[in-house]
């Protein structure tokens, strides 16, 4: 088979090593060819964020969520923030420490689990002062214009359903064309901060999922101003050891979407982050349990989430070896 | 006889019929079942996942994980692939009016719900691009309401009321519960009996839905498996977890 010629060159390129050194023309003067070093750790991006932010978090549901950077974000005294996500855990555990002022949502969810308590709890009692909530293919749209510098995305969905009728600032557009149709015009989502959780990334953010979706986390990162894009990852590896694991289809995201990388391994717990490692199935059921009772909810906290990613880290390893 | 549970996999297979080659999608056991069903005996051409990413092309049992790959189906690429109406899906609804329309959102106010329930996930965009069946578990009038809560899905009142193109794809096939199969083929598109399983009387579903149902005099009883049907039902649910959703 012929590919394609700017494929067959891609792949051509890939085949290089890039960092070899060349003995025969030496140049003192030329940049060693290596990006910019953007390592940092969970409580230093979460220290460069103010109150009010708009933070986008990846994922899905209970999948690959970026949940050591999410622990960070309870430990901190940031408030009023305004939230943007596929939800799961993350919503849940920054609804019940009453971090969210504005949400916006096309559900929330623990996936095995369907009903998020913490969420279901925070509704309930009405304390999300401001909950947007859209149509899963709105929010992706919403995200999309973002990230391409538009007003806002047509579509069809969302029109005549109550996603109308419980966001009153929605505005339709009719096609300028023969059709005349009316559509739902998808406001634009800027974020101030955007998190990820990938399976792998080199030191400056060129970074890779290795698992059988990316979800929206590319758009979470192209949706957010540059400075506070931060990518978590299982681990960080050279830029030349990022095809030993995938093909190049994986390498959806480059370092110009990246301002800080966090290497975080198990940081996705107690999502899944395929193929480093699925759901935590029995954690998760025990959040829920614990979560149904404010007493319980009380030792779960300060057993997991007062002390630092590695505290949680050896306090999940020692709850797995007790049950 | 036939169980229950085999009945109304067959009446969901049944809502795939004539479809072709588009994404019949199932969410849960028995949607899920449905499809794979309908695929595998008198709807070949339909296409099929394994409800995470992946398009399956062989005969996958609920919970398999032998599963050959026939294609990529991201999150994305369904979002793509139902605004392109190149789907069919079968899902759950916590309250249905007699006009379709659906909510899986909240009970009580969405300003203030009394429970919140999973929000409007893809309802909205799903209802308005391509077709959408329903499977509910337990019919009884908390579920068949006169007016739902929110509106996660369009009824045939608030589709009617939009663009031409909207009034061509919007379609809901069927609703099919534990006591009959009904659809919206009457003269303003309200809920119609089509058939009770067996056992099941017509007033037995008025008196377990609250708004009206139009009931005309070709009620048929909704139809068992065929043997060979029921071999493939048996293949694809080996561990028979159709018999907990209904029973």
């Amino acid at each position: 088979m012929t590919l394609p010629e700017p494929i067959s060159r891609a792949a051509h390129h890939l085949e290089k090593q890039p960092h070899e050194p060349n003995n025969n023309e030496p140049n003192n003067d030329e940049p060693p060819a290596v990006s910019r070093d953007k390592r940092t750790t969970e409580d230093d991006a979460i220290a460069s964020l103010s109150d009010g932010m708009t933070i986008g978090i990846g994922g899905w549901g209970s999948r690959r969520k970026p949940m050591s950077l999410v622990r960070a974000l309870l430990r901190s005294p940031l408030k009023d923030l305004t939230i943007v996500s596929y939800g799961g855990p993350d919503v849940g555990l920054l609804a019940a420490a009453g971090k969210i002022r504005r949400i916006v949502y096309g559900f929330v969810s623990l996936d095995s689990i369907p009903l998020e308590p913490h969420w279901r709890a925070a509704r309930q009692a009405g304390t999300i002062a401001e909950p947007v909530e859209y149509d899963e293919g709105m929010l992706q749209w919403a995200l999309y214009a973002g990230s391409l510098r538009l007003p806002f995305l047509p579509t069809r969905a969302g029109l005549g359903s109550g996603v109308m009728d419980v966001n009153a600032s929605l505005r339709t557009v009719r096609s300028p064309y023969a059709d005349g149709e009316e559509l739902l015009a998808v406001p634009a989502i800027r974020l101030d901060a955007a998190f990820v959780h990938l399976n792998r990334s080199d030191a400056s953010g060129n970074a890779q999922f290795l698992g059988p979706d990316i979800y929206f986390d590319d758009l979470f990162l192209s949706a957010c101003d540059p400075g506070h894009r931060y990518l978590s990852c299982e681990r960080i590896v050279p830029t030349e050891d990022l095809l030993k694991e995938g093909t190049f289809h994986t390498l959806r995201i480059n370092r110009s979407m990246v301002d800080g990388v966090i290497e975080a391994p198990n940081g996705a717990h107690f999502t899944t982050c395929e193929p480093d490692y699925g759901r935590d199935e029995a954690f998760q059921k025990a959040y829920v349990a614990a979560a149904g009772n404010p007493d319980d909810w009380r030792s779960f906290s300060e057993r997991f989430l007062q002390g630092s990613e590695a505290q949680y880290q050896s306090a999940v390893a020692e709850w797995r070896a007790q049950s | 006889m036939s169980a229950l549970a085999d009945i109304v996999v067959i009446a969901a297979a049944e809502a795939f019929r004539g479809d072709g080659e588009i994404f019949a999608s199932g969410m849960g056991t028995i949607p899920m079942l449905g499809a794979r069903t309908a695929r595998s005996t008198f709807e070949p051409d339909l296409l099929v996942s394994d409800g995470e990413a992946f398009y399956i092309g062989n005969e996958l049992p609920i919970g398999g994980t032998d599963k050959l790959v026939e294609g990529w189906i991201p999150f994305r690429s369904v979002f793509d692939t139902l605004w392109g109406g190149r789907r069919h899906v079968m899902m759950g609804a916590s309250q249905i009016d007699r006009f379709g329309n659906t909510n899986i959102a909240n009970i009580g106010p969405w300003a203030h719900p009394k429970a919140q329930l999973l929000g409007v996930r893809g309802g909205p965009g799903n209802t308005i691009n391509h077709a959408t069946s329903f499977f509910i578990p337990k019919h009884n009038t908390n579920v068949f309401v006169n007016t739902v809560d929110m509106v996660s899905g369009l009824g045939y009142d608030r589709a009617g009321q939009l663009s031409e193109f909207v009034q061509r794809n919007h379609r809901l096939p069927r609703v099919i519960t534990n006591l009959a199969v009904l659809d919206f083929n009457s003269a303003d598109h309200s809920m119609r009996l089509v058939s009770t399983h067996p056992g099941v009387s017509a007033a037995d579903v008025q008196a377990a839905t609250s708004f009206e149902l139009v009931i005309g005099d070709d009620v048929a009883e909704t139809r068992s498996p065929t043997d060979d049907e029921q071999a493939v039902i048996d293949r694809l649910d080996p561990r028979g977890l159709r018999h907990r959703e209904v029973s």
